[in-house]
């Protein structure tokens, strides 16, 4: 459903990689594995449209991102470095602000039920500004028990998160996989995911 | 009505709610502006009214101005811009809504001050009137011709001031208009067809501003 052809990066007058294709199916899972500065967040970035590619495409469905963009973004989760939080609304506006965004209209309920489920529940109703990096991280991360979308593309999903909630993310994007969806990761650490099939990557210089 | 449209809308209210102190700035540097130059000039009712429509449309294009920067900085900082640039809504849509919210924020408290700060330059009611007028429909493509700029200049550095060179010339043909209006109406004649060249310049903007801002985040995010 996703694929990539012939992918190269140029930031700046450097070419960080080149020729990175792979197709990734329903149920599929892909590790994008390089180290630091190899371009594997430009990579994701690319994936999502953000980034332009120098050359290549990615194409969903067959078709060019860029030309069925809105069929390809409402099935589409990104989640990079930052975690597109505001500091001055609450855990549970910002979940459900970034939902709505996203054309998922959330109750509180089941924000709530979200936020709990990552073992936050108990901040939600701070403002982002007062939490710490991690739990930041897993306000964010929460909207992918909200998101409905086929296609998550995660950047580092596990870094600053402790030994539990690293397992409760594995869980929940082997979930997430089992029921026909898709991943794309970038990680340090060795996370148990279980998928249907999964594919590595790994960006060289 | 679009709901990611009215998310936008009630994010960024909220959030100026939540950050008082960043709207009182805009409007105290308004009242601290227009208020030197009664003081700088002295009394004289005559020359005071004389440039009262010039002095306070500048100074309400320059407390726009001051905000500006921060319409696009601080979406590109956290994060929440690319999750803007990823919604399937059109992004150009949801630029309007920010836009909208900055001019509720920091345009419409300008236009109702405005009358208190004009009592000061003893200018008559009739011209008051008009400022008000003139400002209600002039200020919003302020807004909406700052945000190309904003857009344009993010993640640049001392990009506060980039925006002032940008933005500024732009600015020009409303600043025109709308001081014209006001000395019109001031001399006796109709301020109408500055008026209406005003909100044309405003609607010209509704329709095309969005459209650019758009195309400039997505080159400024990559």
């Amino acid at each position: 459903m996703l694929a990539a052809q012939g992918l190269a990066c140029l930031r700046g007058d450097r070419l960080l990689f080149k020729n990175v294709s792979f197709d990734l199916q329903s149920g599929g899972l892909l590790y994008v594995l390089g180290e630091n500065g190899s371009g594997k967040s430009s990579l994701l970035r690319m994936l999502c449209g953000l980034l332009t590619p120098e050359d290549g495409a990615v194409l969903w469905q067959g078709n060019k991102i860029k030309q069925a963009a809105e069929s390809y973004l409402s099935n589409l989760t990104y989640l990079g470095h930052l975690n597109g939080l505001k500091d001055d609304l609450s855990a549970l506006e910002n979940l459900q602000t970034n939902a709505r965004l996203a054309g998922n209209n959330v109750s509180d309920a089941s924000a709530l039920a979200a936020l709990t489920a990552i073992g936050i529940a108990r901040c939600a109703h701070l403002p982002a500004r007062v939490l710490s990096q991690g739990q930041k991280r897993r306000v964010a991360l929460a909207g992918l028990w909200l998101a409905k979308t086929k296609l998550w593309i995660l950047d580092e999903p596990f870094a600053a998160l402790d030994v539990a909630s690293v397992e409760v993310l594995a869980t929940r994007i082997s979930e997430h996989l089992a029921h026909g969806g898709m991943a794309i990761l970038t990680t340090h650490q060795d996370v148990a995911v279980n998928a249907q099939s999964t594919q590595t990557l790994r960006l060289s210089k | 009505m679009n709901s990611a449209w009215l998310t936008v809308l009630k994010r960024d209210l909220l959030q100026a709610y939540r950050r008082r102190s960043d709207v009182a700035t805009t409007l105290f540097f308004f009242v601290i502006v227009s208020s030197l130059f009664p003081l700088g000039i002295g009394s004289d009712s005559a020359i005071l009214s004389k440039i009262a429509p010039g002095v306070l449309w500048v100074a309400a294009l320059l407390a726009g101005m001051i905000s500006l920067s921060r319409l696009f900085a601080t979406d590109f900082a956290d994060g929440t811009l690319e999750q803007m640039l990823l919604s399937p809504q059109p992004l150009f849509l949801l630029v309007t809504a920010k836009i909208l919210a900055h001019w509720l924020v920091c345009g419409l408290p300008v236009v109702l001050l405005a009358p208190v700060i004009g009592l000061q330059y003893a200018l008559p009611n009739n011209a008051i009137l008009i400022l008000v007028i003139s400002l209600l429909l002039g200020t919003p493509a302020l807004s909406l011709i700052g945000a190309i700029g904003a857009a344009l200049t993010l993640g640049a550095r001392g990009s506060g001031l980039l925006v002032a060179l940008l933005v500024l010339p732009l600015y020009i043909p409303v600043l025109i208009f709308g001081a014209l209006a006001v000395s019109a109406s001031q001399s006796g004649m109709s301020p109408q067809a500055h008026l209406s060249l005003l909100g044309a310049i405003s609607l010209l903007a509704v329709v095309l501003a969005p459209l650019a801002t758009a195309a400039a985040l997505r080159i400024s995010i990559e």
